[in-house]
């Protein structure tokens, strides 16, 4: 094959910008699992190698109540998000376009649009309104939060999934005596499987992940393991800090590899 | 027994189907009228775009007539739901459900119907059975060849017992010597279970060897209806000549009408006798159809059709002789290559076409 002369590889100094992207990226991180096994109480200074800071985490009392809370809102956001992202995928493929569909798509997509700040002000306005008239101020408000912004990402990958399924296949499962019911159930969602699965990953990582909305909407007592580590660092910080973070890279490292190996299974 | 007299299987009355308005307006079908008898190979033959796979769409439910009824051993199904019908398809595409294995598809439609568990696993091995499948049973659909694939989608539609199975082109995706080995396995699987069937092709030779009848369609609108010797041999108009193979035309004018056949002058003055169309007696101008093969190459006379011979391709088993009529028209005669004494035709050369008996028919058309 020719080459292609405007290939970006080939551009001038483009291996040296790559290996700095890539430093710039992972070298931080690097030395923060790097920092996770220091013996020494310093973030900057080695000490030996030890896992004293995992224990020490695993024991905090704080570390496991923010762990846990962060697991149980991520697990409702993303089964709440999943469901509403698949009935909506659903509404917004298996159909003729139509006026008002781009707006649709906008409404779903809102999240990603408008700055997460801002979301975080107007919510913490209204859930503090709720909160005086109802009395409630359990966990709801933040898994109700988390599901919000959750939708777009959980809608994206179901949403690629419907539009490349092809529409012939419920054609002929109707044509077989299945009722429009049996042939969701026995066709299409097992179709949508790995699109469902990737939605929910997605929106099970950015739920544990999210910091800012998390921060303005939460009760006291309620802090999650990224608002947690937020606190921390206003405070004097141990390499406990990295141990965290270490486990948390862990996990998402894991789920990732869950989903690409559930959607190249599926090829 | 002729197909009107048995049990009808389906009856198509007046059955129109328009898509869009205004200038987007479509007409798919346009006062179709079909009966198609029980255990019948019914074939509707046309180029593409003339609403073939939007009948089968209507008859199996995906779509909904404009106008018109469909009836289904004399009832009328509009209403009801694809699901809701005795009606089974194989489609284009196979449409095999990618994340179940050949057993698993075979199997779904009965499933659907909740059928005892027994009773499904008799079916399905019959099934597997029928379309030499059994080793596959067990196979991932995305693991098992075109061939074998179109194997399944067809033992897919037929476990259920539909009344009728309509299919859509199910052989124009495999290649020349599949497609003849699929069109005896058709045709086999036919007679051993007596299901209607109702197939779809644009293909001629495909349409002529396996079908009972054979309905011809152009522009949303069925031409003729008929075996494939009637069709073949007795072609209503010009649209259904022209396509199902090869034809001449002349012009002419009737001079005498007898009970069978008429008189026609020709445009050169040569008068010949052509049989009449069914159901009406043609006067003044009429065009004449006659096929290559029931002519014969031979000396000119004040009987035949004289000219001066433009070409003559040989093809092994026979031999095509294009005539240029003294009345300006191209003629072709097919004659078959007997190995015995040949005479030598050259370019150029005085020579005429002679008529067999019976070999003109009268169009009922003039288009
Ligand atoms: N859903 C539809 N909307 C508009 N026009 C259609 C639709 N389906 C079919 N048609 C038109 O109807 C005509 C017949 O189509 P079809 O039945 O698919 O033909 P065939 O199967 O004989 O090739 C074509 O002109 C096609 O463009
Ligand atoms: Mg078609």
């Amino acid at each position: 094959m020719r080459k292609n002369h405007f290939d970006l590889r080939a551009q001038p100094g483009f291996g040296l910008i790559t290996l700095f992207t890539f430093f710039a990226l992972y070298l931080p991180i690097a030395a923060l699992v790097v920092y996770a096994f220091n013996a020494s109480e310093s973030l900057s200074v080695w000490g030996g190698f030890s896992t004293r800071w995992f224990v020490s985490a695993w024991n905090n009392d704080a570390v496991q109540d923010a762990s846990i809370r962060s697991i149980v809102i991520a697990l409702w956001a993303s089964t709440l998000a999943t469901l509403t992202a698949t009935m909506a995928a659903l509404a917004t493929t298996r159909t003729r376009p139509y006026r008002g569909l781009t707006f649709k798509y906008a409404l779903i997509n809102q999240p990603l649009m408008v700055p997460e700040i801002v979301t975080a002000v107007a919510l913490l306005i209204v859930f503090s309104r709720i909160k005086v008239w109802t009395g409630y101020s359990g966990l709801g408000y933040l898994v109700l939060a988390h599901t919000a912004f959750c939708i777009p990402f959980a809608y994206l990958p179901i949403r690629a999934r419907l539009e490349g399924m092809d529409l012939t296949l419920e054609r002929a499962a109707a044509d077989l005596y299945a009722t429009p019911w049996q042939t969701f159930r026995r066709v299409t969602l097992p179709l949508l499987r790995p699109g469902i699965i990737a939605g929910f990953m997605l929106s099970f990582v950015i739920s544990l992940d999210d910091v800012v909305i998390t921060e303005f909407v939460k009760s006291g007592g309620q802090d999650t393991l990224p608002t947690y580590m937020l606190g921390q660092l206003r405070r004097e910080t141990t390499p406990e800090i990295n141990a965290i973070a270490t486990v948390f890279l862990a996990l998402s490292v894991v789920l990732v590899m869950i989903f690409f190996f559930i959607n190249r299974k599926r090829e | 027994m002729s197909a009107e007299q048995r049990q009808r299987a389906i009856e198509i009355r007046g059955v129109s189907r328009i898509y869009g308005e205004g200038e987007h307006r479509v007409t798919a079908l346009s006062g179709v009228n079909l009966a198609i008898a029980e255990n019948e190979f019914f074939t509707l033959l046309g180029p593409s775009g003339c609403g073939k796979t939007t009948l089968l769409r209507l008859i199996a439910g995906f779509d909904f007539p404009t106008d018109g009824e469909i009836l289904l051993h004399g009832e009328d199904i509009a209403p009801l739901p694809p699901f809701k019908r005795h009606v089974n398809t194989v489609f284009q595409s196979y449409a095999l459900f990618p994340h179940m294995t050949v057993a698993e598809n075979i199997s779904f439609g009965l499933q659907m119907l909740g059928r005892p568990k027994d009773e499904i696993k008799t079916r399905l091995d019959e099934m597997l059975e029928l379309v030499h499948m059994t080793a596959m049973r067990n196979r991932q659909v995305n693991q098992i060849s075109g061939g074998q694939q179109q194997r399944v989608a067809l033992a897919r539609a037929l476990a259920p017992k539909p009344q009728v199975l309509l299919l859509d082109e199910p052989l124009s995706a495999l290649d020349y010597k599949l497609r003849k080995e699929m069109q005896v396995e058709l045709k086999r699987v036919q007679a051993e279970t007596g299901i209607t069937f109702i197939f779809v092709t644009h293909d001629q030779e495909e349409a002529l060897t396996m079908s009972d009848r054979i309905a011809v369609m152009s522009n949303g609108e069925v031409r003729q209806v008929g075996t494939a010797r009637e069709i073949y041999d007795q072609p209503s108009d010009r649209f259904v000549a022209d396509f199902i193979g090869e034809s001449n035309f002349l012009e002419g004018e009737v001079t005498t009408v007898s009970e069978t056949s008429a008189r026609v002058k020709l445009s050169s003055g040569v008068e010949i006798d052509a049989s009449l169309p069914a159901g009406k007696t043609p006067s003044g101008k009429v065009t004449v159809v006659i096929r290559p093969e029931h002519a014969s190459v031979g000396e000119p006379g004040p009987d035949h059709l004289n000219g001066t011979l433009e070409e003559a391709a040989y093809f092994g088993t026979d031999t095509h002789f294009h005539i240029r009529l003294d009345s300006g028209d191209l003629f072709t005669v097919r004659e078959q290559n007997v190995r015995s004494v040949r005479d030598q035709h050259r370019k150029g050369e005085r020579i005429a076409a002679h008529l067999g008996p019976s070999a003109a028919q009268i169009l009922k058309d003039r288009s």
